[in-house]
């Protein structure tokens, strides 16, 4: 078995998760500003009024603001995965690399060389290249999120590959296998669907502090116009995106649905859970009840997870235990195979030093046949299977909630500015104003259910955490994992200072 | 056709690709180069602006540039990407601070209310240039002084110095190759400000670029020719072509080079359009001096990484470990990844395509001072 550091995994795993959901608040802001930037511009470039222009211009400004600190924040995930998790990189980047690379080539080239017209561009490029530009740039920055989100679904569902018992790695054996795997599509639409929600949100906040205060009103409601339609189709899409995730969950990280749903129980016709409190006391495999309250759809979650209704589906005690009866193989069983692969690696690995080949030959067979549950031969306990439960079922319902808010929240929107009372409705600003905070709240909430959710595994059901990292003295990554924090921070509070003061002088002669 | 390709052949075209990207990024570094620059060339607002602004439309590109080189590395070859990235920890990590608050301060230097004040955002860029720019340099030059790990049969990287990676900055030989960096860049950017800025009535300010180009360049020469004397003199690291063992080999970068005499001969011809650019730039009023040093910079970039990585030459060698040392065999990907990353690959040209166009288009006027007047100026 290996050793290893609890403490340096814990602070390996902060420090991802740290930098990733500072990434995180910029990143949805850019995937959907750039459009809705390009849109105005479109606006613009179409009806020849500067007023438009002028829009265009301020909402760019705010873009660029945002987009500098997202690309600081980015380039330390990328090379993160080689400091931290190294051993991590090496199992897998035959195929986690290759997005990496991808994305640099085709994505992150053209947001950098066209972000340079969009901003420098007015007086040097014609105005139909200059829009072009604008555009480009858009679909950059969203060429970029289909790269890393292939990446990152690959590790909630790794296809495409096999293990490699002579190099002890993860090897690519079909690329389109890993590019249109079912989860990464049903991750690039809803997290690029949620980005474009999360800009609409921003620019309904911003307008609306303009028309609470009564300045910048006619901006205000144009720029408001065309981000409640944009959010409210981008809200549609989210929902029913969230939805294909949550489908695809149920089929590939089931363990993950039951703790989302805080489902321990499986049933046939189970329910979802709309709202609850957890109780904090529960236990895997005990007689407590999962919830001190809750309120439930009955029938819900077996229709929504297998699209069956009266199906049945797996709760944490099934997915620990095994339940023959259903067919479910528990982690338990799982873990007994797992051991077995992991000792015959090592003695093929042995045999092979010793260049013993019938040996050799006979520990890879009985490696072969268990190989797939290789990674849960690392696990201590079958209870570590089980990712940290409220965690993710809170996350996951404050962002289902929202998502089912925001919606609302445009139809008003548009309804009383499309009426022309939209500054008079007082009580909608100070909602609209608080929108934008609500919308990064469910963005964080969202990745906390995937990623969370995902635990203990790095690659899920194959390599854990816990051997994925680099192996150095903890001081290192608490070292690293406070400088990020100080300089992360620094610089979000510049950018937060920066921005009012940009939003507080408001767009030019508007 | 690439689905033909042998193994070697896949595994020698990635190091080529890597090489171009590595190089292309040592003359992108023009960028660091001009950010160091700024408070010796610029004596008033107006030129540090045009400055500011000229190198603000480029530094994205190089950005990007680095990142593509370590996501070309990733996929191509991942287990260098997991030795040294894990291994030389804080080299790596002091590298990427110094990108982090570079990618900022362009962006927020002359916004109003910006925390931390002009000065300290320039502070960041020189950092920027100096720190970052050195580090890259022992990074790089680690290449040939090798480094202190040792890989276990899951080939799980060991580090055996206590400062992970850090000491590499303080041989002579990678503090050199360091600061010839740091030079050429300052060289390379004084080079481009003068390619890109219109100075109409400002003749006093491209005379101090013009000399800083000269002043620059001799700066770099010592460490220029410390480098290069002491690769071709030094001890190098050589794997045996039949047994596979490594062992160290007198004069082997030497050696390297005469066995290869296209690499030899892009060193040379690189060398070469280095100083005439110079020369051309120094003395006889050109501006076109930084495609010429920057061509000779790529070719010189190339003919490094090639004596490191081929003629069985381990290009990350260990000096804890000799076998555990790292050649473009022993550390790539799969056979499958590298046919499927060379298809991809064949989209390169059309992103040179269109970066080359979009830059012509911006910079076919030269960036004049009424232009950076205004509010969105950097
Ligand atoms: C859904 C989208 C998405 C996701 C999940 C991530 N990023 Fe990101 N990233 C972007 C979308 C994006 C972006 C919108 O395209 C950014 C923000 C600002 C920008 O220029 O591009 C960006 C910037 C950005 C940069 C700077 C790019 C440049 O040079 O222009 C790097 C190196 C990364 N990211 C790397 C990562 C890594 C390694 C991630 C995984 C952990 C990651 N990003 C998550
Ligand atoms: C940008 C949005 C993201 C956020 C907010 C986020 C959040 C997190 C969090 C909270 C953790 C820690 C989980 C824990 O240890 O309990 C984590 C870990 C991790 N995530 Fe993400 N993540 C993001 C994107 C990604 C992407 C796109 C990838 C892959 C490309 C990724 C790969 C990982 C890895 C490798 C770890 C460390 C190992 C692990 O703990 O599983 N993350 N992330
Ligand atoms: C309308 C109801 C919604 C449902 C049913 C839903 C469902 C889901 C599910 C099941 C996941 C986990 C995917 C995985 O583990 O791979 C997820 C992730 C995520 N959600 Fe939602 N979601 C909804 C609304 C929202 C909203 C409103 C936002 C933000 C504005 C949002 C942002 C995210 C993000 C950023 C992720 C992580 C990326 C990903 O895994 O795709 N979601 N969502």
């Amino acid at each position: 078995m290996v050793d290893v550091d609890l403490s340096l995994v814990n602070w390996s795993r902060a420090q991802f998760a740290l930098t990733a959901m500072y990434h995180w608040i910029f990143v949805p802001l850019t995937l959907g500003l750039s459009f809705l930037c390009a849109m105005f511009e479109s606006i613009y470039v179409r009806t020849g009024d500067e007023k438009w222009k002028a829009l265009t211009r301020f909402w760019m400004t705010l873009f660029g603001i945002n987009f500098a600190i997202g690309i600081a924040t980015g380039i330390i995930l990328e090379f993160q995965f080689g400091t931290n998790w190294s051993n991590y990189s090496w199992m897998v980047g035959d195929i986690f690399g290759a997005p990496l690379a991808i994305e640099g080539i085709f994505a992150f080239f053209l947001e950098a060389t066209f972000f340079a017209v969009m901003f420098f561009g007015w007086n040097r490029v014609s105005k139909g290249f200059h829009l072009f530009s604008t555009w480009m740039v858009a679909v950059g920055s969203n060429l970029s999120a289909l790269w890393i989100l292939v990446a990152n679904a690959w590790m909630q569902n790794p296809v495409g590959m096999a293990f490699n018992p002579e190099t002890a790695r993860f090897e690519m054996e079909n690329f389109w296998a890993v590019l249109f795997s079912p989860i990464a599509m049903s991750k690039f639409t809803h997290a690029t669907s949620s980005g474009f929600l999360l800009a609409s949100l921003f620019v309904v906040t911003i307008s609306s502090w303009y028309l609470l205060k009564g300045r910048h009103v006619d901006m205000a409601k144009k720029s408001i116009i065309v981000a409640s339609v944009f959010g409210l189709l981008a809200s549609a899409y989210v929902g029913f995106t969230g939805d294909e995730a949550a489908f695809e969950n149920a089929q590939k990280q089931p363990m993950k649905l039951a703790a989302f749903e805080g489902l321990y129980k499986g049933e046939k016709s189970a329910g979802l859970v709309a709202a609850g409190i957890i109780n904090g006391a529960k236990k895997p495999g005990d007689a407590q009840s999962p919830f001190l309250f809750e309120v439930k759809v009955p029938g819900l979650l077996s229709l929504l997870a297998n699209r069956v209704s009266g199906s049945f589906v797996p709760g944490i005690d099934d997915l620990l235990y095994g339940n023959s009866e259903q067919k479910v193989m528990g982690v338990v069983e799982k873990m007994k195979l797992g051991q077995q692969a992991v000792a015959d690696l090592a003695a093929f690995k042995q045999a092979r030093q010793e260049k013993n080949i019938g040996a050799a030959s006979e520990a890879l067979d009985r490696f072969t046949a268990n190989k797939e549950f290789l990674g849960y031969g690392y696990l201590s306990t079958p209870e570590e299977a089980v990712p940290p439960v409220s965690t993710v079922f809170y996350s996951f319902h404050i962002m289902v909630i929202l998502g089912s808010f925001f919606p609302v929240l445009f139809l008003a929107y548009l309804f009383y500015t499309l009426k022309g009372r939209v500054a008079e409705v007082r009580w909608l600003l100070p909602v609209g104003i608080s929108s934008y905070f609500l919308g990064l709240v469910a963005q964080q909430t969202g990745w906390i259910v995937a990623e969370v959710g995902r635990q203990p595994w790095a690659i899920q059901g194959l390599l854990p955490v816990k051997v994925a990292t680099t192996n150095l003295a903890v001081g290192h990554v608490q070292a690293t994992f406070f400088m990020f924090m100080g300089l992360f921070t620094l610089l979000l509070i510049a950018e937060i200072k920066i921005m009012l003061k940009q939003i507080s002088i408001g767009p030019e002669g508007l | 056709m690439i689905a033909n390709l042998e193994y070697a052949t896949l595994q020698q075209i990635w190091w080529i690709l890597c090489s171009v990207v590595g190089s292309l990024f040592l003359f992108l570094t023009f960028v660091q180069g001009g950010n160091t620059l700024l408070w010796q060339v610029a004596k008033n607002d107006v030129e540090s602006s045009l400055v500011m602004n000229s190198l603000g439309r480029k530094w994205e590109i190089t950005f990007t540039t680095l990142v593509l080189f370590g996501g070309a590395l990733f996929a191509a070859f991942p287990k260098f990407y997991a030795t040294s990235f894990g291994g030389a920890y804080w080299v790596w990590m002091l590298i990427l601070f110094t990108f982090i608050v570079q990618a900022v301060s362009f962006e927020y230097r002359k916004k109003p209310n910006n925390l931390l004040g002009a000065k300290v955002y320039e502070l960041f860029l020189l950092i920027n240039g100096t720190v970052g720019v050195l580090l890259i340099g022992a990074a790089v030059g680690t290449f040939f002084t090798g480094s202190n790990f040792t890989l276990n049969v899951y080939n799980q990287v060991t580090w055996t110095h206590p400062l992970r990676g850090l000491e590499a900055a303080f041989s002579l030989f990678n503090l050199s190759l360091g600061l010839f960096l740091v030079f050429n860049a300052r060289v390379l950017g004084a080079m481009y400000l003068l390619n890109n800025i219109n100075f109409s009535a400002m003749d006093a300010f491209e005379a101090r670029l013009r000399k800083a180009v000269w002043i620059n360049f001799l700066c770099a020469l010592p460490f220029l020719l410390y480098v290069l004397v002491s690769l071709l003199l030094r001890q190098g690291f050589d794997v045996n072509a039949t047994t596979g063992v490594v062992s160290m080999v007198a004069n082997k970068y030497l050696l390297n080079l005469l066995a290869m005499p296209l690499v030899l001969g892009l060193l040379l011809v690189g060398l070469v359009l280095v100083i005439l650019a110079v020369l051309t730039t120094a003395f006889k009023k050109s501006s076109k001096g930084i495609w010429l040093a920057g061509l000779g910079t790529v070719l010189v970039g190339l003919a490094v990484f090639f004596t490191a990585g081929f003629n069985h030459t381990p290009f990350y060698p260990s000096k804890a470990d000799l076998q555990s040392s790292l050649t473009i065999y022993n550390a790539s990907s799969s056979l499958y990844t590298l046919t499927a990353m060379t298809y991809v690959a064949l989209g390169i040209p059309f992103v040179l395509a269109y970066i080359a166009y979009v830059w012509r288009q911006m910079d076919s006027q030269k960036l004049a001072s009424h232009e950076v007047a205004n509010d969105e100026a950097y």
